[in-house]
């Protein structure tokens, strides 16, 4: 950049502006074509990312702080009101949990006299979603864990209420996660009632899956649950998904129009759980884990 | 003279962090399908009126930062504020003096370059998204381009006045 001010648009010192343009457009189509080819980018991809994440974290620090103040200036009477209602809620779980633990065993019991390989144990890490809207034609979120805490790519993600999407990119302070609900995503479901195997794909939209690919004679029915299959190897097995809304069965097609409503609250999630699925891949020793197969 | 060059690249810098900063915030959807491309509308305004300060390698840049910071294609937005950077660099000495509103249709025109580059790099890459609200933001920054003219003008002057 010169320090003077140009008169013409032909006073910059070196190449012509013309020339300029051109070199910088043939690096930007070679970047293009290199990212999109193979990922031989990653590298400037994670420095880029570290430079970025400081403007990342300025614009989430607002809705931080708003998200802070709120939680700090909640009345008592509403404090106490949630400490009740989780602590009934924690005794709930704490009855259901106690016959997990017997059914579990029996399970493993069960397995182990078929022969079958136990269910892999599975920790978990709670990361947090930053307040950053990526492309809003694609569904893509990031989160504040990265590389430096074992996340890796294709790592599944939960929240509190089933399979949320899976990372796509991992730098090292933060990753980039794909919502089920993409277009582009697909991930492989079992009907929990009956078994049958299907692959619900995205839509677009947050509150909408299809299924694609169930015949018009398919044993399928709205209220179906949706659970995880665990078959492409990317989720782990038995989480759901979500739930059948609607069947439309058309006689002159080979598929029906199924749509299901994701389990996740994929608009609203704060937080999400990632998943790691065995061994001591995980980041350190003192992430809880999901269930403890006894061997 | 090292110092006033500084000085100067102040407001540049400032204001497109502050562009960039926009461009993530996250907004509800009907915002979001109508907010302006705020990086493209900075980096149009110093290439008019300040061409000096803000070249074709800053610009570069800048669209590789918005692509990391976007997760696209790497080089999108790059090319894309390359090409607007390049026009409007090119001829700012005939646009400076345009009226306003024709300085606006202008802006628009060059807006629907950048939209349509990146809506080229995204349909060559498989993963087109149709409809017309995707031109939407061209629109609006257009409108809103009196407003960023007018910001910009007063941050650049005061700047100036105390350089």
């Amino acid at each position: 950049m010169s320090a003077q001010r140009p008169i013409t648009g032909r006073t910059f010192r070196g190449p012509s502006l013309g020339m300029r343009f051109f070199l910088l457009s043939l690096t930007c189509l070679s970047l293009m074509v290199l990212d999109h080819r193979q990922s031989h980018l990653s590298r400037i991809r994670e420095g880029l990312a570290v430079v970025a994440y400081p403007i990342r974290a300025l614009v989430d620090l607002p809705f931080y702080a708003w998200r802070w103040g709120g939680r700090s200036i909640t009345e008592r009477g509403k404090l106490l009101d949630e400490n009740d209602r989780l602590r009934r809620e924690q005794l709930d779980l704490n009855v259901r949990l106690q016959r997990l633990a017997t059914l579990e065993a029996e399970n493993a019991r069960l397995r182990a006299m078929m022969d079958a390989s136990a269910r892999v144990t599975e920790r978990v890490l709670a990361a947090e979603i930053l307040s950053v809207d990526l492309d809003p034609y694609r569904h893509r979120f990031a989160i504040n864990k990265g590389l430096e805490d074992g996340v890796y790519v294709g790592q599944a993600l939960l929240d509190a209420n089933g399979v949320v999407g899976q990372i796509v990119r991992a730098d090292p302070l933060a990753a980039e996660a794909v919502l089920i609900s993409d277009a582009d995503h697909a991930l492989p479901v079992t009907v929990n009632r009956n078994g049958l195997r299907t692959i619900a794909v995205g839509t677009g939209e947050p509150d909408r899956l299809s299924l694609p690919y169930l015949t018009n004679n398919a044993d399928i029915q709205p209220g179906d649950l949706l659970v995880s299959s665990g078959l492409g190897g990317a989720f782990p097995a038995g989480y759901p998904v979500g739930t059948v809304v609607s069947v439309d069965r058309r006689p002159g097609q080979p598929f029906a129009l199924v749509s299901a409503e994701p389990a996740a609250a994929l608009a609203r999630a704060q937080e999400v759980l990632l998943i790691w699925k065995d061994e001591p891949a995980g980041p350190d020793e003192s992430t809880p884990s999901l269930a403890e197969a006894p061997q | 003279m090292r110092g006033r060059e500084s000085g100067d690249l102040l407001p540049v810098s400032a204001s497109l962090l502050f562009a960039l900063a926009l461009a993530i915030i996250p907004l509800p959807e009907v915002a979001q399908t109508l907010w302006p491309d705020w990086v493209a509308l900075v980096v149009i305004y110093w290439s008019f009126m300040s061409p000096g300060r803000l070249g074709l390698l800053s610009a570069f840049f800048l669209g590789l930062m918005l692509d990391a910071l976007s997760g696209a294609l790497l080089g999108q937005h790059a090319l894309a504020l390359l090409s607007v950077a390049y026009l409007a660099l090119r001829f700012h000495l005939r646009i400076r003096v345009f009226p306003i509103w024709q300085m606006s249709i202008t802006v628009m025109g060059l807006l629907a370059i950048y939209q349509f580059l990146l809506f080229w790099v995204d349909g060559v890459a498989g993963r087109t998204v149709e409809g017309a609200e995707r031109w939407a933001p061209v629109l609006v920054g257009g409108l809103l381009w009196p407003l960023v003219l007018g910001f910009l003008e007063n941050i650049r002057e005061d700047v100036s006045a105390h350089v």
